[in-house]
C-alpha cells in the first residue's frame, strides 16, 4: 500500500509544482468552448439542437482528462530519459504496484484537470442540469482517467523515447476525440461516423458525462459505465504486464 | 567457504540480438572487499552490473547475490544492495528530502529509523542544509552525493557504484571515495565499482577484474596486474591488456539521451 501512495504522491507533486504544465493544458479546452461553444452555438440553436456549450462543456471536460492521462501514461517515457525509473526498477517491490500507484496519480491529476474545466465551463455560461448528479459525474472521469493513463501507460512500456509521442497524439488521441460525438451530436451524424464512434471507447466517457451534466445520451449511462469499467480493467492489465516485461 | 563470498558468478552470458556482450565470466567477491571491475567503453561493464542488480535477465549462467539469485528471488536480491547508476537517477522536481524518503518507504524502512538515517546519513554528505531544496537545483557532485546517501539508506550489504567519479572534480572525487572507504571499513559493506580513472582504482580497490570484449581477461591484485604485465602503474597494465585502441561504441538511445540532457542542462 505504501508503495503505491508514495507513487501516486510523487505524481501530484511533480504537477503542483509546474504552474507552466496546469495553465498550458487548460488553454485548448477553454479555446474549444470559447471559440466552438460561442462561435457554432447560434447555428446550433437554429438547427434545434438547444444549447450548445451545454451540449460541447462535457465533451471538453472528458478531452482534458483524455489530455492529461495519456500525457501521464506516457510521462513513463521521462522517468526512463531522466533515469529514474532505475531507481524504481531497482526497488524491492512488485512491478504491479509501482505499475498501480503511477496510473491512480496520473489519474487523479486527470480528473482534478476535468474538474477544473468544469467550473471554466460554469464561467462561460455552462449549466448542469441536476448538481447532486456532481458525484458521479466524478465517477465517470475517474474512470475515462484510469483507463487512458493505463493505456498510455502500456503504449509508453516498449518505447524508447519521445520521438513516438508526436505518432501517438496524432494517430490516436485525436482521432479518439474528434470521432466520439463531442463536439456534434452522434444522432444525426452519417451512419459510418455513428459506426466509428460505437467503437470508440472515449464515446463512452463523453455520452456519459453528458448524460449525468446535462441529460443528452445516445447509450445510456449503465452502457456507459459497464464498457468503461471493463476496458478500463483491460487497460490495467494490458499496461501492467507490458510494465512488467520493461527492463532498463 | 560457500558464505565466504557475497557475489557469486558463474559462466554469465548476455545476448542481445545476436551480440553477445557479455561472454561466460565467472568471478566471485568475498564478503567486504572492495572490488573494481575495469574495461575500455562497450566492454560490458554496465551490462554486467544490470544483470547482477536485476535490470536484466541474463541469457544464461547463474548469480547469487548474497545468497539469492536474480532469477527466482528478485526482492531478496534488490533488498541486499544499494547502486549508484552511471546517469543521473534521482527525482530533479523533488528536493533531496523527498527522494530520500521516497526510496526509504519503497524499501519498507519504518517512519522513525528511516527519518534517523535520512539525517544521518544526508549530514555525512554534507546535504543537510539543503534538504529542502529541489534537486535540479543541484550541482553534479551534489547529486552524486545525494545519490550515495540514498543507495546507502537501507543498509545494504553489497554497494554498487557504475562510474561515481564520471565528471567530478578532484575535490568531489577525492571526497567521495573518502566516504566509501570509511564506510567499507566501518560497516564492512561490499564495494563493487567500476571507473575509467586507473589511479582510483589503484588507490582504493582490494582486487580488480578487467573485461574487455564481453571476457574477463585479468584479474588480481594490483600489484599481481602490475607483475603479470610487468609494468609499473594499472594504467600502463590496462592498456596493456586491452591495447591502445579506442573503442566506438555505437550510439544507443542512451548515449542520446545523454547528449540531450546535457545540452538542456547547459542551457
Amino acid at each position: 500500500m505504501t508503495t503505491i501512495y508514495i507513487l501516486w504522491l510523487r505524481q501530484i507533486k511533480r504537477y503542483f509544482r509546474s504552474p507552466s504544465r496546469i495553465i498550458g493544458s487548460l488553454g485548448q479546452p477553454l479555446l474549444f468552448m470559447f471559440a466552438l461553444g460561442f462561435g457554432l452555438g447560434p447555428i446550433f440553436q437554429r438547427a434545434g439542437g438547444g444549447n450548445y456549450l451545454n451540449f460541447l462543456a462535457p465533451g471538453v471536460m472528458a478531452q482534458g482528462i483524455l489530455f492529461t492521462s495519456i500525457f501521464s501514461g506516457i510521462e513513463l517515457i521521462m522517468d526512463r530519459q531522466f533515469g529514474f525509473l532505475k531507481e524504481i526498477l531497482v526497488a524491492p517491490v512488485s512491478r504491479l504496484q509501482i505499475m498501480f500507484g503511477r496510473t491512480l496519480g496520473g489519474a487523479t491529476i486527470a480528473v482534478f484537470q476535468g474538474i477544473v474545466v468544469f467550473f471554466l465551463a460554469l464561467l462561460l455560461g455552462f449549466r448542469p442540469i441536476n448538481w447532486l448528479m456532481l458525484p458521479v459525474a466524478v465517477v465517470i472521469m475517474f474512470l475515462i482517467a484510469i483507463l487512458f493513463t493505463a493505456l498510455g501507460t502500456a503504449i509508453a512500456s516498449p518505447m524508447q523515447d519521445m520521438h513516438g509521442f508526436q505518432l501517438v497524439m496524432n494517430f490516436l488521441v485525436m482521432p479518439l476525440y474528434f470521432l466520439s460525438g463531442s463536439l456534434f451530436p452522434l444522432q444525426s451524424a452519417p451512419k459510418f461516423l455513428q459506426t466509428i464512434s460505437r467503437v470508440n471507447p472515449f464515446s463512452y466517457g463523453v455520452d456519459g458525462l453528458r448524460e449525468v451534466l446535462v441529460g443528452i445520451t445516445n447509450f445510456g449511462l449503465a452502457t456507459d459505465i459497464i464498457v468503461l469499467g471493463i476496458l478500463a480493467s483491460l487497460a490495467l492489465i494490458l499496461g501492467s504486464y507490458l510494465f512488467s516485461r520493461l527492463q532498463a | 567457504m560457500e558464505n565466504k563470498f557475497i557475489i557469486k558468478v558463474d559462466h554469465l552470458v548476455k545476448k542481445y540480438n545476436g551480440l553477445t556482450a557479455v561472454d561466460n565470466i565467472c568471478f566471485a567477491i568475498p564478503k567486504g572487499q572492495i572490488f573494481a571491475f575495469l574495461g575500455p567503453n562497450g566492454a560490458g561493464k554496465t551490462t554486467t552490473i544490470k544483470m547482477l542488480t536485476t535490470l536484466l535477465r541474463p541469457t544464461d549462467g547463474q548469480i547469487l547475490i548474497n545468497g539469492f539469485d536474480p532469477a527466482n528471488n528478485q526482492d531478496a536480491v534488490r533488498k541486499s544492495f544499494g547502486i549508484v547508476f552511471q546517469d543521473p537517477s534521482l527525482d530533479d522536481e523533488l528536493t533531496a528530502y523527498e527522494n530520500m524518503e521516497f526510496h526509504g518507504i519503497l524499501y519498507q524502512i519504518p517512519k522513525e529509523l528511516r527519518h534517523n538515517r535520512i539525517e544521518e546519513l544526508l549530514k555525512l554528505v554534507e546535504l543537510w542544509e539543503r534538504k529542502d531544496s529541489l534537486v535540479k537545483t543541484y550541482s553534479g557532485g551534489m547529486r552524486r552525493r545525494l545519490e550515495i546517501a540514498r543507495g546507502l539508506l537501507h543498509h545494504p550489504k553489497i554497494f554498487f557504484l557504475d562510474e561515481p567519479t564520471l565528471g567530478l572534480d578532484p575535490q568531489t572525487r577525492n571526497q567521495i571515495w573518502a566516504y566509501i572507504k570509511d564506510l567499507n571499513k566501518k560497516e564492512k559493506i561490499t564495494i563493487f565499482f567500476t571507473t575509467h580513472y586507473m589511479e582510483e582504482a589503484e588507490k582504493v580497490a582490494d582486487c580488480i577484474a578487467v573485461i574487455d570484449h564481453g571476457k574477463i581477461i585479468a584479474s588480481g591484485t594490483v600489484s599481481q596486474l602490475k607483475k603479470q604485465t610487468k609494468t609499473q602503474s594499472l594504467e600502463e597494465a590496462f592498456l596493456t591488456l586491452t591495447g591502445h585502441g579506442i573503442r566506438d561504441e555505437e550510439a544507443n538511445h542512451l548515449d542520446r539521451m545523454r547528449l540531450r540532457v546535457n545540452s538542456w542542462r547547459r542551457k
